[in-house]
């Protein structure tokens, strides 16, 4: 069944998980042939910046190699077919500019939202 | 005519994202959804008459039923005689009754 | 008796830390109840919700011993409610994700636990009647 995830938790655990664990979720059921949407919303709208940056922490003589990519992750997730979409006044909101973002997310205006969760079967919210 | 619960777990004193599920709430009924607003653990606080309680009563006017989980109202000392208009509690039953007859369900 | 539905709940929270554990159980319980088959995928922290090495403890600052204080311990919760989901005629399916497991060395987890992958959500969700998703915060 088509699903719509919308993801709207941001930044929680991802330095410790080394990725965000929702679009990592989203990834690992893609590949399992998951017919699935995603669209951003909240703080999670910035996750579609291409700048993020999270590498180079060190606890004692432990160094993190694997730092979490998450716009990269996104953008991986397009290539394999999955929509990726924002709500485009929370971009707004944050004063981030569409040509900060990955390419290929698609806005959906607020006032759409509604719109937008109708056209699927199914609506996770994370 | 498709149904949707909205789970709100979230409350207006401590987050402002309740906005959400009141402006999805809004826009689904508009497009002639039946529509319903379950209110549990602190997303019942606003259920008193206060503050708060101007929006879910608004949100019943516009058609959606409004509803508060009776355990998360007694959790917290809310009689359900006093809630605000248009808002009624009901047990949790509400949710496996949604989810069992097709409803799209969204918990936030 | 109603209908038997299939359902699927995925959940994030460890134990202890928010009120949406006990709500999931509380669902769980109206579910089981009604016999249906509940599947539960728990991903992140929720996979401790099953740990076998949980423990009750007493309570010194109501001065209760660990009998008197009969401490809520989730794994024996989720343990009743697969005995009440059986009873009922359903059963209860619950899935904790391996890696979640693994980094979290939350191995040991109570009869009836197994471990899955994202895959399977996907898979459980697709064979139920709906599906529940009760995300962290």
């Amino acid at each position: 069944m088509k699903t719509l995830s919308i993801i709207e938790s941001a930044y929680r655990a991802t330095i410790e998980e080394q990725d965000d664990t929702i679009v990592w979720l989203h990834g690992a059921m893609k590949g399992a042939g998951a017919d699935l949407t995603v669209l951003l919303r909240g703080n999670a709208v910035n996750y579609l910046v291409q700048r993020q940056d999270a590498a180079g922490l060190a606890f004692g003589d432990w160094r993190q190699t694997q730092p979490p990519t998450i716009a990269s992750d996104l953008a991986a997730l397009a290539a394999k077919g999955v929509d990726i979409c924002y709500v485009a006044e929370d971009l707004s909101d944050r004063g981030i500019e569409r040509n900060e973002l990955i390419n290929g997310a698609q806005p959906v205006v607020r006032q759409s939202v509604a719109e937008f969760v109708g056209r699927y079967g199914r609506v996770w919210y994370w | 005519m498709p149904r949707y619960l909205l789970i709100e777990s979230r409350d207006p004193f401590d987050s402002n994202d309740t906005g959400f599920c009141r402006d999805l709430a809004t826009q689904l009924a508009a497009a002639k959804n039946e529509v319903t607003l379950f209110l549990v653990q602190n997303g019942v606080l606003p259920a008193r008459s206060g503050a708060h309680s101007g929006d879910l009563t608004k949100l019943a006017g516009a058609g959606i039923r409004v509803l508060a989980d009776s355990f998360s109202l007694r959790e917290r000392g809310i009689d359900e005689k006093r809630l605000a208009s248009g808002v009624a509690a009901a047990p949790l039953d509400v949710v496996i009754d949604a989810l069992s007859e097709g409803a799209k369900v969204i918990w936030h | 008796m109603a209908d038997k539905k299939t359902i699927t709940i995925a959940i994030m929270d460890a134990p202890y830390e928010s009120g949406r554990s006990t709500t999931t159980l509380r669902l769980i319980e109206i579910a089981a109840k009604r016999g249906y088959n509940i599947n539960v995928f728990a991903y992140e922290g929720a996979v401790l919700q099953p740990f076998s090495a949980q423990k009750p403890h007493p309570n010194a600052v109501h001065g209760r011993s660990v009998e008197e204080e009969n401490h809520f311990i989730p794994k024996d919760a989720i343990a009743a409610l697969m005995r009440s989901a059986e009873q009922n005629g359903g059963k209860i399916d619950w899935v904790n994700c391996g890696l979640c497991v693994d980094e979290r060395g939350a191995v040991d987890a109570i009869p009836g636990v197994r471990r899955g992958s994202p895959a399977d959500f996907w898979q459980l969700a697709e064979a139920s009647d709906n599906t529940l998703v009760i995300a962290t915060r």
